[in-house]
Parts: structure tokens; C-alpha cells; sequence
């Protein structure tokens, strides 16, 4: 049974990605008491699949790192994996949350050493590369998973994989009768950072990225140049392996546009310019860049990123959303079809690699709200007075970049501070 | 040149835009394309168009009146759609080209002799007799729509078809005499002059 001490002075922060964590950081190190759940095993979201953030092209694993630091030291910081809320009631200064724990079959003794996953044969998709590669069915997420800790996956349970796992463990920390648990948490003030998913790319027929094997969207390609990723940093093909250094960029994918996300997505110019300093830094010279777009939306600093990209990269910015993607049978090139805005130009090009710059969506969908919450047309959580003591913070409440998501979470855990403060005046 | 497009020169002057929006079914949505140039890529006869759908929205914003007028682009359009389903922004583009074509015709600009135009008027022509598309009378005057000579050779080379089709009851000979009609065929008629006494009201009002 898993033990949580949470009053309604205590605040619940729904989601561990970056945003998550930083709000929930950010209020513990107030000195309130935070509970923060994640669905995912571990902790970080979409930031901890990131190979390097734009403009500074540094790397995500530092911030990262200073994060769960900050929460490990922090006795005021409870940390949940694994868990979802099911429901909410109540009023500001008095919510009774009802959160699943899924089981994860490995107690907290583990060490991490790895022998369960040596012992079992079982292999499936691994979510964190995107489905790029394989993982072992008794796993650790990635290689900076907080908490540090092997998972089971549940198709093993019941297998001979199962028993293998749990014979090597030294420590005997898997426990294959784990069968998760409902609990009830009791909180003054919600703090909502589900944020976001790539829009499904298989929406946008004419793109392929469903029967084009060289057809991939801005994650996949984020995956694919981390040197932990799939390919160990490689910018290959999916089809057939080659090396990749004639790819094109296409903007706006699923983005700004009435048959898909009505949005801006915000952040799809820039990781398509930070992604583009991939290419030029693995081919050089023989790196052979495409962007297309419909306008380049690099705002304030942003724009001197733009401008050192172009020169840099010596990228092609081609003005004009793609209207279709064929495949070139011969070679298994995508090639495609257009007209341009700069001479109007009909155009039939070939590239080794097309990369989707996907949009963001809310990864809850509006009509799997735990709790009725005002929303948006897009389906991102509005700073509404109906909506009580539950505050989005980050991407649940719009489409933000990294930066702009932890100063919005950070502005979200003042909010729910202040109502737990309230709280605490009220019962002194 | 038609006194009403010297009328509407003067009225609109470099406002292209503005008469367009006045005049153009549809014209006030032109102002919300951005030249992505999805319909254009997307249009399955593009590369017959002089001007694509992208740089027409274009043109009319710059003001270049008479190339967009007298160009036979909007004459290209079959309406297959595919501009509409993906127009990112929802820019009812094969009715605009059906709109400045239409108004292109009725200034006395559309390109003389244009296939497209005469078969429209055909069509029109047929439709309005009855309220119904009468398929053989339509058939054969587009047989004969470039001449006598050669409207006898097409009827000869399309005569295994329509023996084809009389055979298997797709075509009704008697339909050369008079034809099939809509129910009430007087109110049909009526509907058509109101529609035709509002829209050419308002054309004049615009024309000042």
C-alpha cells in the first residue's frame, strides 16, 4: 500500500513532464507540500526525448538533471509514477482526487542493475524512441530515468519471461503479484500539466507518412539524432538505411490548418532550424537541406537563431506548403508536389528523407477530462474562474516551447499556492 | 469592353479588392488566403492555368484587374473540390473561380471562344428551359458547338455509344422533342428572373 500524506493545504500536480516537475518543484521549495503523478514510469515527458533544445542547441539532460536533483533533495515532494486521476471533486481548498497506480512490478529496492532484463527474451516497441527501435520487456526507460527504476511490461505477466525476471533478480525486488492500487488524495489546489502529443501524422493523407517509408515526422527525427537514440546519432532512412543528407523539412504538418489543428503549434519553425543544424553537423558540405514553409515564425531572439541557421546550414527555404508526397518506386526517394509563392513555380523535388514538422495537441483529449474543465476550440485548459483551484501550467494550457511552458508552470504553482495559503489562514 | 466594366473601372478605381468582395460570389474570402499554395499544388489541371488559384488571390490584392479578368485560369477550374477539402484555411476556392468567371463574362472580359465558357453557356442555356439538364439536346449541340462539318464528324465517331446507350435505356430519343421538365415549371421560371432581377440590382447599385 502505497502511503501518501496529502491535507488540503497539500498540492496535486498532475502530469511529471517539464512543466510538471517545475511547478511541483517550485511550490515544494515553498515549503508546501506537493504530490506530483506521472502516467509515464518516469519522470521528464517529451523534454527527456529531446537531443538538444533550440536556440542554444544545448542539451536537455542538463536541465533535466538539475530537476531531479532538486526533487530528490526535497523532503516535501512526493513523486507518483505510473498514476492517472480518474476523477475530481470538490471546491478550491477541499479536492478528493481519485488516482490509479498501475503496477510496475518492480519495488523500490530495485538497483537498477539490469539482470532481469538480460534473463528475459520478449521484445516491443520502445515508446520513448517512438517505435524506432525494440526494448527488452523487463526495461529502464531511457538512461536518465527518474526514478531509477526497471519496469515490467505488463504483456510479460503470466510468461515464462515473468519467472525468468524474477529468478535473476539478486535483490528480489520484482514483485509479479503487484496489482496497482486506487487511492483517494485529498488537496487543496490541482496543478494540471498533461501536456502534449504529436498530432497523428497518418491524418494527413496526402503526406503518406502512413505508406512512405522515408516519410517521418519531427520526433522520429529528434530520436534519430541522439546518439542514444535507435540509430546511435545516425541520420539514416528507415527504408533501406541509407544515409540521409538530402532531407527536406515540411512545415506546418497537422498545424494552422481547418482539416487538422487550427493552431500554431509555436515550436515546429524552431526545432525545424535546430533540426537542420543536425544535418550540416553530420554530413558538412555534402549536407543538402530543405525547408518548406508557409511563413517562418522565428520571433524576437528567435530571429538572430534564424538568420545563423540560414548561414550556417546553407539551408534552401522554399516558400509553400507541399500538397502531396509520392514515393519514387525505383529508389524509395519521396518527391514532392507543389507550387511556390516566390515565382509560382510548379515543382516536382526528390529527397533521401522527409521530415513532417508535426503540431502539438493536448495529449488529453477534451472529452477524456477526468474532471469538466473550460477549454478551448483546441482543447487546451483556458485560465477561466469556473475551472475553481485547478490551474494549467506548460502545454496544457497552449502550445509553448520549453521556455515559455516552465515560466507559465511556474506562474500556475503561485496560483496554487496562494489557494493553499488561503486554506491554512482559514483553519489558523 | 462592356459599359458596365467602364462603370465599375470608375467606381472601384484601384480598389480591385473591394470589387471583387461586392461582385464576386464568395470574393470576400479572398482577402483570407496565405499563399500556401496547397490548392494550387493540389489542382489536378494546374499546370494549365496561367495564373494557379494562389497567385489569382494575389493579383487581385496587388490590383491587377484586367489580367485577372480576361485571364482564362478560373476557366480551367472542373470543380473536383480538391482546393476546398485542403485549403488549410477553408477558402471556398472553386466557388470564387466560378464567381470571377462569372463576372468576368458579364463585363464583357472573359477570353473569346474559351471551351470552357461556351460549354457553360450551353449548359446554362439547356437547364433553364426546363429546370432539367435535357442530356441528348445538350449532347448535340456541343457535337455542334465548333461548326456543322465538324459536329457530323464527332456525331459519327461517338454513334456506337449513343446506339449503346438507346439500347440500354441511358438515353431517350423523344427527348429531342420538348423533353422532360421540373414539376412546376412556371414557378421554376419564375425563381430563375427573381434570382437574375436581384443579382443584376445589386451589380448596378455596385456600378453606381
Amino acid at each position: 500500500m502505497t502511503e501518501v500524506i496529502a491535507t488540503n493545504e497539500t498540492i496535486l500536480v498532475v502530469g511529471g513532464g517539464i512543466s510538471g516537475m517545475t511547478a511541483a518543484l517550485e511550490a515544494a521549495e515553498t515549503g508546501k507540500q506537493v504530490v506530483l503523478l506521472e502516467k509515464r514510469p518516469y519522470l521528464g515527458g517529451r523534454v527527456s526525448q529531446l537531443y538538444k533544445y533550440f536556440p542554444k542547441l544545448c542539451f536537455p539532460t542538463c536541465g533535466l538533471e538539475i530537476n531531479q536533483r532538486r526533487a530528490k533533495m526535497n523532503p516535501a515532494l512526493r513523486i507518483l509514477t505510473l498514476a492517472e486521476v480518474t476523477s475530481v471533486e470538490g471546491e478550491p481548498g477541499n479536492y478528493r482526487v481519485g488516482v490509479h497506480i498501475s503496477p510496475r512490478y518492480v519495488k523500490e529496492n530495485c538497483t537498477a542493475c539490469g539482470d532481469c532484463e538480460r534473463a528475459v527474451s520478449s521484445e516491443f516497441d520502445d515508446e520513448f524512441n517512438y517505435g524506432l527501435s525494440k526494448r527488452k520487456g523487463a526495461y529502464l526507460p531511457h538512461r536518465m530515468a527518474h526514478p531509477l527504476r526497471y519496469v515490467l511490461d505488463p504483456r510479460i505477466i503470466g510468461s515464462e519471461d515473468a519467472e525468468k525476471a524474477k529468478a535473476a533478480c539478486k535483490y528480489d525486488a520484482i514483485d509479479l503479484d503487484d496489482s496497482g492500487e486506487d487511492l483517494t488524495l485529498n488537496v487543496g489546489a490541482v496543478i494540471w500539466a498533461t501536456g502534449w502529443q504529436p498530432y497523428d501524422a497518418n491524418r494527413i493523407q496526402p503526406y503518406g507518412y502512413d505508406r512512405i517509408a522515408n516519410v517521418i515526422t519531427s520526433v522520429e527525427f529528434e530520436r534519430m539524432a541522439d546518439p542514444s537514440g535507435p540509430t546511435g546519432g545516425r541520420l539514416i532512412r528507415p527504408s533501406d538505411g541509407k544515409e540521409a543528407r538530402n532531407v527536406a523539412f515540411i512545415q506546418c504538418a497537422g498545424s494552422r490548418d481547418h482539416n487538422h489543428l487550427l493552431h500554431c503549434s509555436r515550436i515546429c519553425c524552431m526545432a525545424t532550424l535546430k533540426q537542420t543544424t543536425y544535418v550540416a553537423d553530420a554530413w558538412g558540405d555534402d549536407a543538402d537541406i530543405s525547408v518548406y514553409y508557409i511563413d517562418i515564425r522565428a520571433i524576437d531572439r528567435f530571429e538572430d537563431f534564424y538568420a545563423k541557421v540560414r548561414e550556417t546550414t546553407r539551408a534552401r527555404f522554399i516558400k509553400s506548403k507541399v500538397a502531396k508526397i509520392e514515393e519514387n518506386k525505383a529508389n524509395g526517394n519521396p518527391v514532392l508536389h507543389g507550387v511556390d509563392t516566390e515565382g509560382y513555380h510548379r515543382y516536382a523535388n526528390e529527397h533521401d528523407l522527409v521530415v513532417l514538422a508535426i503540431g502539438m495537441q493536448p495529449s488529453v483529449p477534451s472529452d477524456q477530462f477526468p474532471v469538466k474543465l473550460a477549454l478551448n476550440e483546441e482543447g487546451f485548459i483556458e485560465p477561466a474562474p469556473e475551472n475553481g483551484a485547478i490551474f494549467a501550467a506548460g502545454v496544457a494550457s497552449d502550445a509553448l516551447d520549453v521556455n515559455r511552458a516552465v515560466q507559465h508552470a511556474t506562474g500556475a504553482a503561485l496560483k496554487a499556492v496562494q489557494v493553499v495559503n488561503r486554506v491554512a489562514g482559514q483553519e489558523a | 469592353m462592356s459599359e458596365l466594366n467602364q462603370q465599375m473601372i470608375e467606381q472601384y478605381r484601384t480598389r480591385f479588392l473591394q470589387e471583387v468582395e461586392a461582385n464576386v460570389e464568395e470574393g470576400e474570402w479572398v482577402k483570407m488566403c496565405m499563399q500556401c499554395g496547397v490548392c494550387s499544388g493540389s489542382c489536378p489541371l494546374g499546370k494549365h492555368w496561367a495564373h494557379p488559384p494562389q497567385e489569382i488571390f494575389m493579383m487581385i490584392r496587388a490590383g491587377k484587374r484586367e489580367e485577372v479578368l480576361t485571364s482564362d485560369s478560373m476557366w480551367m477550374c472542373t470543380s473536383c473540390y480538391n482546393c476546398i477539402v485542403r485549403c488549410p484555411r477553408g477558402l471556398p476556392i472553386t466557388h470564387i473561380m466560378h464567381g470571377l468567371a462569372t463576372y468576368a463574362k458579364r463585363l464583357g472580359l472573359a477570353p473569346k471562344n474559351q471551351p470552357t465558357a461556351k460549354f457553360a453557356q450551353l449548359f446554362w442555356d439547356n437547364l433553364v428551359k426546363k429546370g432539367r439538364v435535357n442530356e441528348l439536346k445538350l449532347g448535340l449541340s456541343l457535337y455542334f458547338m465548333n461548326g456543322f462539318g465538324e459536329g457530323i464528324k464527332v456525331a459519327m465517331k461517338q454513334q456506337a455509344i449513343g446506339l449503346g446507350m438507346l439500347r440500354t435505356k441511358r438515353m431517350n430519343p423523344m427527348e429531342v422533342v420538348g423533353g422532360h421538365a421540373v414539376k412546376d415549371l412556371d414557378g421554376f421560371h419564375k425563381m430563375i428572373r427573381k434570382a437574375q432581377e436581384l443579382e443584376d440590382a445589386r451589380i448596378k447599385q455596385n456600378a453606381g
